[in-house]
């Protein structure tokens, strides 16, 4: 076991597109470090380059002591469990697991050994003989893992290993994966397009976009205090409501203009970011987490902050999930309109750089709350847990002025 | 020719198979195609095809009848008439053969001009195959293209260029000669489909292997090579073929000593008739080689050797 250091790493194509600029992470020994972000945002390219598979173009990655650059794949000791599995069709499962001790020519005794073991943790046994093509789509992933663990590498790198399953087998293949990790204790990089995957499974996740490092950080961390909109809008699902407001000041505390309506923003939030005072009469980004609003009218829902805290629409769509309700409405403030927004759009489907709408709010309301589709309804927001960005940049504002991310003002 | 007309038409119309339709009718080529396909599945044509397997067998099956008549009755009567008197077949010709001695070092000729011949373009067609599908080098692919620009050059204008360098270097007449000429005129073809074959296997199979510590020639070993056995199977098959029936070759490189069975058995045609006992009983054994060395390699035709790899 090892860590892996990648360090001011390009991946730059002779056409001069840059697939990986300028990334630097540090994975500890034993970590779990998610590589998340939109498809072509670059993380599997780094996953490649960390592999040996890819060429680096710029900087280092070094493995344990051993900086790694001009090692070739076999030698970096290092097992990739692959997006489509890879696994050797004319092997039986004993043989696709033990191919790369084979190549190493460990004694057989030690191999079978080994490959038992690997084989019980991953419920297996029952299958070695077998042929990859008997196998189905969840039992040839444990294969593929098999394949990695037999080993006892320095590092785990899984690309995307879980977007073949069905929804209910991914979720429980995540759970495994993160058993296995945490027994063996082995440093893990994960790739994955998926960002609830990206925070379950992550000690750290790396939100990437468009080759550039955007955030590492605790899955928490990632979710509360998001250094930009791209951050903001990805991690989250809901995905974060993202609006343009207006910011006055107001006594000791703030108000914040959403369009016709306005939002009191505590004095307190404005003391724990301090840099927020810089914006007081000037447009702001605003967002807002589904899970931070409920239902006004609901009994218990109320809150000291009284009528300042609430917004009016109607409400569009209903959706019942069940343990929740999805409230669609449309508030007067435009959306917000940068790069990062423009990239999350077309991360959602969207028409290249088409946004939605003007002001779609999407809430999680509590089932128990009586809100009809084409009825009114008014929307206690948790103004406690606003999250306000840079409307030019999209830097996140948290602490002092010019503590916010100056890098995505000059991105091309 | 409509697709009726093709389901019902007698055996020796049309030998091929009836799904082509003509094309240039217009507007029901769609359906009728779909129609054709599905008739392919009835007990018809099922029949049909059976009936024409049999036809094309009839010329085989007169080799072979013939091949056991003595001399005298294949002048005196058609081989057919001996389907009603199966008493006078006798094994005379082949027994003949083996003491024949320009026929039999002819047999051991074809031999160790085919094998040699077939091994060689197998080896290396599959190392350049992998090579030019999965190594990176520079001027790899510019390389390929001049393997596939080979592919037309037709082989009479390399016989008198050769035959000079031949003379030259003192392979003239040799077996060895023979050999190399088949070699290089194979290979382009051999490498041209394995490597379109070696390169339809999926990337990550490779990475993986590579990930595993699998260096070239290991991987080349222990993943190309089980993958790549029904494309080297065929291959092989054709190869040996073409080599085994060579006359062209044969008649300007091999000279009366390294003979193979071919030039051999052309020698007995003469103007005014042939030796059908030695034509007969050889032809049919140089056929039955190939037959035996197809069902050897046939069971590497396996359906689906890549399924389960990916996805």
């Amino acid at each position: 076991m090892a860590n892996v250091r990648l360090d001011g790493v390009y991946k730059i194509y002779p056409d001069g597109t840059r697939a990986v600029d300028d990334l630097s992470l540090d994975i500890a020994e034993g970590e779990l470090l998610v590589l998340v972000g939109p498809s072509g945002c670059g993380k599997t390219t780094a996953l490649r380059m960390v592999a040996g598979l890819e060429e680096i173009s710029r900087g280092t990655v070094a493995i344990g002591e051993r900086t790694v650059n001009r090692v070739s794949a076999r030698d970096r000791d290092v097992a990739m469990v692959f997006q489509s599995y890879a696994l050797y069709p004319h092997l039986s499962v004993r043989d696709n697991i033990a191919f790369g001790l084979q190549l190493r020519s460990m004694p057989k005794a030690e191999i079978a050994e080994r490959v038992a073991k690997a084989a019980a943790t991953l419920g297996l046994t029952d299958h070695l003989d077998r042929k990859p093509r008997n196998l189905s789509g969840g039992q040839r992933q444990r294969v593929a893992m098999g394949r990695a663990i037999v080993r006892n590498p320095q590092a785990f790198l899984m690309d995307e290993p879980l977007s073949n399953l069905d929804a209910k087998l991914r979720v429980q293949m995540r759970a495994e994966i993160s058993r296995i990790q945490r027994d063996l204790g082995v440093t893990t990089v994960y790739v994955t397009h998926d960002q609830v995957e990206a925070m379950t499974l992550g000690d750290r996740v790396a939100v990437m976009k468009k080759g550039v490092l955007q955030q590492v950080a605790p899955p928490q961390e990632l979710y509360e205090r998001p250094v930009n909109l791209f951050v903001a809008g990805f991690i989250g699902s809901p995905a974060m409501n993202l609006l343009q407001g207006r910011l006055e000041g107001d006594g000791d505390g703030a108000v914040l203009h959403l369009g016709d309506q306005a939002l009191g923003v505590p004095h307190a939030l404005l003391d724990e970011r301090p840099a927020l005072r810089g914006y007081l009469g000037r447009d702001i980004a605003v967002g807002i987490r589904p899970e931070d609003m409920e239902d006004a009218d609901l009994e218990g829902a109320g809150g000291a902050s009284g009528g300042a805290a609430v917004l009016a629409s109607t409400a569009d769509l209903v959706e019942a999930l069940g343990a929740e309700l999805l409230v669609h409405f449309v508030l007067s403030a435009p959306p917000v309109v940068t790069d990062d927004t423009r990239e999350l759009a077309r991360d959602a489907g969207a028409d290249e750089g088409e946004v939605p709408g003007e002001g779609t709010v999407i809430a999680k309301f509590s089932p128990r709350s009586r809100v009809a589709e084409g009825a009114p309804v008014r929307i206690r927001v948790d103004t406690g847990r606003l999250y306000f960005f840079d409307p030019e940049s999209g830097a996140g504002i948290w602490g002092e002025p010019g503590d916010a991310d100056p890098r995505e003002v000059g991105d091309d | 020719m409509s697709d009726d007309a093709a389901a019902t038409a007698p055996p020796d119309a049309r030998p091929d198979p009836p799904p082509e339709p003509d094309g240039g009718e217009g507007a029901p080529r769609r359906s009728a195609a779909s129609r054709a396909a599905a008739l392919l599945g009835s007990g018809a044509v099922q029949v049909l095809l059976v009936l024409i397997a049999l036809f094309w067998l009839v010329p085989t099956l007169g080799l072979f009848v013939s091949s056991l008549r003595t001399p005298a009755d294949n002048a005196a009567s058609g081989w057919w008439t001996a389907l009603a008197r199966p008493a006078e077949l006798t094994l005379a010709n082949y027994a003949g053969l083996l003491d024949n001695p320009v026929f039999v070092g002819s047999f051991w000729n074809t031999v160790l001009i085919t094998v040699p011949s077939t091994l060689l373009i197998v080896v290396i067609a599959s190392l350049a195959g992998y090579a030019l599908a999965w190594m990176e080098f520079p001027g790899r692919d510019w390389l390929f293209l001049g393997v596939v620009a080979l592919l037309v050059v037709p082989i009479q204008v390399a016989l008198v260029p050769i035959a000079q360098l031949y003379g030259g270097a003192g392979i003239y007449g040799s077996i060895v000669g023979v050999v190399l000429f088949h070699v290089g005129f194979g290979l382009p073809f051999a490498i041209f489909l394995l490597r379109n074959f070696f390169a339809a296997i999926p990337r990550d199979l490779l990475e993986a292997a590579r990930m595993d510590g699998g260096k070239e020639l290991t991987i080349f070993r222990r993943v190309i090579l089980p993958l790549g056995g029904p494309a080297i199977a065929s291959l092989t098959i054709f190869q040996f073929l073409w080599v085994w029936n060579d006359l062209l070759v044969a008649l300007v490189f091999a000279d009366a000593a390294n003979q193979p069975m071919t030039k051999a058995l052309q020698a007995e045609m003469r103007q005014f008739g042939a030796n059908i006992d030695v034509i007969s009983s050889g032809a049919f054994i140089s056929m039955v080689v190939p037959l035996v060395v197809f069902f050897a390699f046939q069971r590497y035709f396996v359906q689906g050797v890549m399924a389960g790899a990916v996805k």
